[in-house]
């Protein structure tokens, strides 16, 4: 249950068009994330899903139900907010149970199903805690487990880490991805880190300025970017892009090339330049590099590497391993 | 720290209070002085010029203004038994003057004026005596305004302040018009209101017969002693409203957008929504609206001097008008003084009273 269909989905805030037009088909029990640039109407379609904002054309259907129209209490769904919204005056225990408190139910029906969701989230200590008194990560939880309490088709999350710090947030991205597989309901993930994506998603949508760049699974995205803006969004560090000579000699106009399939070459390649910057990570090392008539480019070497900054460089990649664009979008030989 | 530093400080610290010099001695002299001034001739007999030297006098002031007395009397009985009974069926009372002129038989009544009475079973009457009946009065009903008002300002207030926190088109024609009243001085207000009031061509009468086709009679608000009193509590609430909307606004606007947007998510409905978020998060806000509501509402004054004078017959004086009456009108300062101690201390319990319901529980 939780199949989640956009149908020619639009939305003007006034005369700013956000969402030109947008179709989606978001299949049950999957961790999709909307991943994208800030402002490119994430929040908007996810706020679109829970009903706080009204669609200006087009359909949203929930298991078949069309509930364009309907009020957000009725859509079956649950939102997790980036400020996390818990209410400051009451204790997570009534934070969590809020909904069935507003639905009247009996007072130990409401204690049975808080228990169960701060079982679920590692709570149980902290149920009469005000939130001022958690952490961060506390916080998200008591805001997740809120909406669990819903017992939703459809999970909403609108940047739920991004107030959290590095490490919290990579636990907490684990944290989820197992509730995801325990209780196994849709869940619609709205990030800008493409880390995060890559790492939960099952289905990763990649959005710019409202429209859907392209629709897939974390590695097909990652092997197959079909458009320029994807292959350079996803992937860190970034795609190196290169036009003009060298992509001439593959046949497109531009031509993209991962930090990894970058090699140092020792007979001279089409790439001499002079080391700028070394990262060096452990397992493997960074450099980024001036090559004369392109931007920095990026190479990923495996193991250590003995050379300094201001060294110069030559770099090759082999054929493979290239993707090549033509006006912004993917050409396959 | 190096020695001509620690002396640059100190040379600042100089300079800074010169300064401030000037600032402190307006406060001293204007605020600070007359404040324990005021506790200070209350003690005594002083008067605004008199010939006599000033006298301390100990609490006496004060006993004046407070002394109460209770008496219970029978009706009056004729000579087979039988209780007497006037013109209208009812039994007839000893007059309250044989009570209170009679320094030998009861000197806890002696020079004491009836203030109200209440009959009680067995025809029995309790008549309640004070020393000084005007201040009785005053005190009442100025006690009697500010339980009145404070709840029904305060809570018209909010309810504009909701009705206002909506981003409709014009909404800031409604906060200006809402707030305009503040702005205007009270005692223009109680000008224009006294029109508004007037007994015989006054725009409230004339509304109301208006609106009953005729059939309403002209009530003289302000010169009946049965509706002055709420006169002047309706203009005043109508007068302070806007301003405590505001308040109230600032508050509403404090709270963050997602708060609601969870409850629409959770299935709130209207009353739910304002019972479990907007009505907590404004606890604060709703501490310092009664707060600043109950001490305004305790200095009640040009309304009263503008409108009634405190009549008729004593049913809209106030503490403060009293105080100024006494001082200044009838050359009594330390009577003036002892009833702005009462006041300060009166507000001040009531104020840590408040404090005291509101504090954090937890
Ligand atoms: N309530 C609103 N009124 C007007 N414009 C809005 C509103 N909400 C968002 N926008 C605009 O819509 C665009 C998309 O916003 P949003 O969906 O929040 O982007 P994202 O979540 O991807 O950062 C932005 O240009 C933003 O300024
Ligand atoms: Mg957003």
């Amino acid at each position: 249950m939780g199949h989640v269909s956009l149908k020619s989905l639009n939305k003007f805030y006034g005369d700013l068009e956000v969402i030109p037009n947008l179709d989606l088909e978001i299949p049950e029990g999957s961790f999709t994330v909307l991943v994208g640039p800030s402002g490119c109407g994430k929040s908007t379609i996810l706020r679109l899903i829970a009903g706080l904002e009204e669609v200006t054309k087009g359909e949203i259907l929930i298991d078949g139900n069309d509930v364009t129209y309907l009020e957000p209490s009725q859509r079956k769904i649950a939102m997790v907010f980036q400020s996390y919204a818990l209410y400051p005056h009451m204790t997570v225990a009534e934070n969590i149970g809020f909904g069935l408190t507003l639905a009247k139910l009996p007072k130990n029906d409401i204690r049975k199903r808080v228990l169960e969701a701060a079982k679920i989230l590692q709570l149980e200590d902290l149920l009469e805690r005000k939130p001022k008194a958690l952490s961060g990560g506390q916080r998200q939880r008591v805001a997740i487990g809120r909406a669990i309490t819903r017992n939703p088709k459809v999970f909403l999350f609108d940047e739920p880490l991004s107030n959290l710090d590095a490490s919290l947030r990579g636990q907490m991205r684990v944290e989820l991805t197992e509730l995801h597989s325990q209780i196994k309901a849709t869940m619609i993930y709205v990030t800008h880190d493409q880390v995060e994506a890559m790492t939960m998603a099952d289905q990763i949508v990649v959005l710019n300025e409202g429209n859907i760049e392209q629709v897939g699974n974390p590695m097909e995205l990652y092997e197959f970017p079909q458009t320029l803006f994807v292959a350079r969004f996803i992937g860190s560090p970034k795609m190196n892009i290169f036009q003009g000579k060298v992509a001439a000699k593959y046949q497109c106009q531009t031509l993209g090339v991962r930090p990894e399939h970058m090699e140092i070459s020792h007979d001279g390649g089409i790439l001499k330049g002079s080391i700028r910057h070394i990262e060096k990570l452990g397992a493997d090392t960074l450099i980024y590099s001036q090559i004369s008539g392109y931007d920095t480019v990026t190479a990923r070497i495996i193991g250590k590497l003995e050379m300094n900054i201001g060294d110069p460089i030559n770099l090759k990649f082999s054929d493979n391993h290239v993707h090549r664009f033509n006006d912004g979008i993917r050409i396959d030989s | 720290m190096p020695n001509n530093k620690v002396l640059a400080i100190r040379r600042q610290n100089f300079a800074g209070w010169t300064m401030a010099l000037p600032a402190c001695l307006l406060v001293f002299t204007f605020l600070i002085l007359p404040f324990f001034m005021a506790f200070g001739l209350s003690l005594t007999n002083q008067r605004l010029v008199s010939p006599n030297p000033t006298e301390f006098v100990g609490f006496e002031n004060f006993q004046q203004m407070l002394g109460i007395g209770l008496l219970t009397m029978e009706p009056d009985v004729d000579d087979t038994g039988n209780i007497k009974i006037d013109q209208e069926g009812n039994p007839v009372y000893p007059r309250v003057r044989n009570f209170t002129r009679n320094q030998d038989d009861y000197p806890q009544y002696f020079k004491k004026r009836e203030w109200f009475r209440i009959g009680l079973p067995n025809d029995k009457m309790l008549v309640v005596l004070a020393q000084d009946v005007v201040f009785m009065k005053a005190l009442f009903n100025t006690l009697l305004f500010a339980l009145i008002v404070c709840p029904i300002q305060a809570g018209f207030a909010l309810g504009l302040a909701l009705l206002i926190n909506q981003p409709l088109r014009g909404i800031n024609i409604f906060r200006t018009v809402y707030f305009a009243p503040v702005v205007i001085s009270m005692v223009v207000v109680s000008l224009l209101w006294r029109f508004i009031y007037d007994g015989q061509n006054g725009l409230l009468n004339a509304l109301l017969q208006m609106f009953s086709l005729g059939l309403f009679e002209s009530v003289d608000w302000l010169g009946n002693t049965a509706t002055a009193l709420p006169a002047i509590m309706a203009m005043s609430i109508w007068q302070g409203v806007g301003f405590h909307m505001v308040i109230w606004l600032s508050g509403l606007q404090t709270i963050p957008i997602s708060h609601y947007e969870v409850a629409r998510i959770e299935g709130a409905t209207r009353w739910q929504t304002f019972r479990f978020v907007t009505w907590p998060s404004l606890r604060n806000t709703a501490i310092l609206v009664m707060v600043i509501i109950t001490m305004q509402a305790f200095t009640l004054y040009p309304q009263v001097q503008v409108m009634t004078r405190g009549g008729p017959l004593d049913s809209t004086q106030s503490l403060v008008f009293q105080a100024v009456v006494r001082g200044y009108e009838k050359q009594d300062i330390s009577g003036g003084s002892a009833i702005s101690v009462l006041l300060f201390l009166l507000v001040l319990s009531i104020s840590l009273f408040q404090r005291y319901l509101t504090r954090e529980k937890d």
